[in-house]
């Protein structure tokens, strides 16, 4: 049984709203996937009674009440109690290895977070228009190839979490600095995301890269209130107040990975863990073990290339052995013309540029970065830096 | 839900004719589970290209021409149609068939469910 696809995203996503609007009003219930679930079989249920072929229809919903028959027994079988967590069925199902890498990132932000098409779009770099055609043909494929709804059974399921690990990560980025719009973090998105890894974890404990995620989440998400001053302008790692940093979160973060790495099978998000618990227990800025983020960085650049990671490296460098070692990389990187459009590629480079004293060339780099830009906190940041650096030159 | 298993090999590759003994075994074993599992409708194995003719209609008239109709390396060499729950079992079906080992089996749902 398939289940009536189209009927449980659009009745997930509607609880998920809800859940935003009513949350921060009268307080997260107890258990939030029961509630998320029950609101979302409500949902379904007062769509599917609206309907003419009612008893088709319920049929259908069984698909989100695993395998009832009509709505009193749906209502039996949806205890409280032992509850699959919908959600996670849903991530299953969009992150099916029978769909594209991409599309299933996209269509999982788009059905679970609740992202709009544009800010899912600008995740993945791409225009509207190309990212709604994508999440179209996915889903269609969904529903024409019966693609199942539902969490793999047991033997399946390794080979399925890689895309589900890939979606809540970037679930969680799109939290962390939001891509679009006033504020820089949206908590909703980051504390979703990190939800999801704990029940990812709780389902697969022996995935060594479930908890290295998780860690990784949560030592990140430790430095949120000191990454936004009071104007809800963004604070560089740099100058952060570490006071403000959770202790709470980085020990659990730090708990995670050691229980991950005890697994003895590193993987990426082990590694960016390790990189984020570096940062995390450093006493200030100039005390950070920089050499050894940047061998962390080399390690992730073999385990899992791409030019973010790249550029990230050439920050690290750049800490480590001074701004010019780090400009070299971030030059050559600039050439392979891989992260065009990326607005960091440019910001980074005007702020190795402004630590070398080049202030005409930072200038022009920060115009470049501020062209790109798209977040209101990060556009005010390098306003900022062009502003010091233009009276400077 | 049914999909048509097509399975693709190079032909140079293909089960002689007769059938090599244990890639035949396989493929027996295979029509043995999926017959006692109900899933299998109907399926055959193709001649081989070399066999094939192609007809296209040019200005209402039939153009008739020797061969396959794409000069690729795999080429259809059989089908099957299946009925199953999902697409997860039809992946499971389709990786036991002897062609996942020796070329591609594409698992394509039927239009008509």
């Amino acid at each position: 049984m398939t289940g009536d696809w189209d009927l449980a995203e659009e009745c997930a996503q509607e609880a998920f709203a809800q859940a935003l609007d009513r949350w921060p009003r009268d307080g997260v219930p107890r258990s939030p996937g029961a509630w998320l679930t029950t609101v979302a079989r409500n949902r379904a249920l007062d769509r599917l009674r609206r309907r003419t072929n009612e008893k088709t229809k319920l049929a259908q919903v069984a698909g989100l009440s695993r395998g009832a028959g009509d709505a009193e027994e749906v209502d039996q079988v949806y205890d409280d109690s032992g509850v699959p967590d919908d959600r996670l069925r849903l991530m299953f199902t969009c992150c099916h290895p029978a769909l594209p890498l991409e599309a299933q990132v996209a269509l999982t932000l788009r059905t679970l977070a609740g992202l709009t098409t544009a800010e899912v779009a600008r995740a993945f770099l791409v225009e509207e228009p190309t990212m709604a055609k994508r999440l179209v043909r996915a889903k269609g494929k969904i529903r024409h190839a019966g693609i199942p709804y539902r969490v793999p059974p047991a033997h399946l399921l390794p080979g399925r979490t890689a895309g589900v690990l890939a979606v809540v990560y970037l679930l969680f980025n799109e939290g962390y600095v939001a891509s679009a719009g006033a504020p820089l973090v949206r908590s909703d998105l980051t504390s979703e995301s990190i939800r999801l890894a704990r029940l990812l974890v709780a389902l697969m404990p022996e995935e060594a890269e479930a908890a290295g995620l998780l860690a990784l989440l949560l030592l990140q998400d430790s430095r949120r209130a000191a990454r936004v001053d009071a104007a809800g302008d963004q604070v560089t790692l740099e100058d952060q107040d570490r006071s403000l940093w959770d202790r709470e979160e980085i020990e659990e973060g730090r708990q995670q990975l050691e229980a991950a790495l005890a697994l003895g099978r590193p993987g990426p998000y082990q590694l960016q863990a390790l990189i984020a618990a570096c940062h995390a227990t450093a006493t200030d800025a100039a005390g950070t073990d920089w050499p050894r983020i940047a061998r962390l960085y080399e390690q992730l650049a073999q385990l899992a290339p791409s030019p973010v990671v790249e550029l990230n490296r050439a920050v690290a460098v750049a800490m480590s052995e001074g701004p010019a070692a780090g400009l070299v990389l971030v030059d050559a990187l600039a050439d392979t013309g891989e992260l065009d459009g990326y607005h960091l590629l440019a910001a980074t480079r005007a702020d190795l540029l402004r630590r070398l004293g080049r202030s005409g060339e930072a200038a022009q780099s920060y115009r470049e970065a501020l062209e790109l830009v798209t977040s209101d906190p990060e556009r005010r940041h390098l306003t900022r830096r062009l502003a010091e650096t233009s009276g400077h030159a | 839900m049914k999909y048509m298993l097509i399975h693709c090999v190079a032909e140079s590759d293909e089960l002689p004719e007769g059938g090599k003994p244990e890639a035949e075994g396989d493929l027996e074993a295979w029509l043995d589970e999926m017959e006692r599992r109900g899933v299998l409708k109907h399926g055959d194995r193709l001649r081989p290209t070399s066999e094939a003719t192609t007809v296209r209609l040019r200005n209402g008239a039939p153009l008739v021409l020797d061969g396959p109709f794409a000069e690729t390396k795999e080429q259809v060499a059989g089908y099957d149609v299946i009925e199953c729950a999902d697409l997860d079992e039809a992946i499971e079906i389709a990786s036991k068939h002897p062609c996942a080992g020796l070329g591609t089996v594409e698992v394509r749902p039927l239009w008509a469910q």
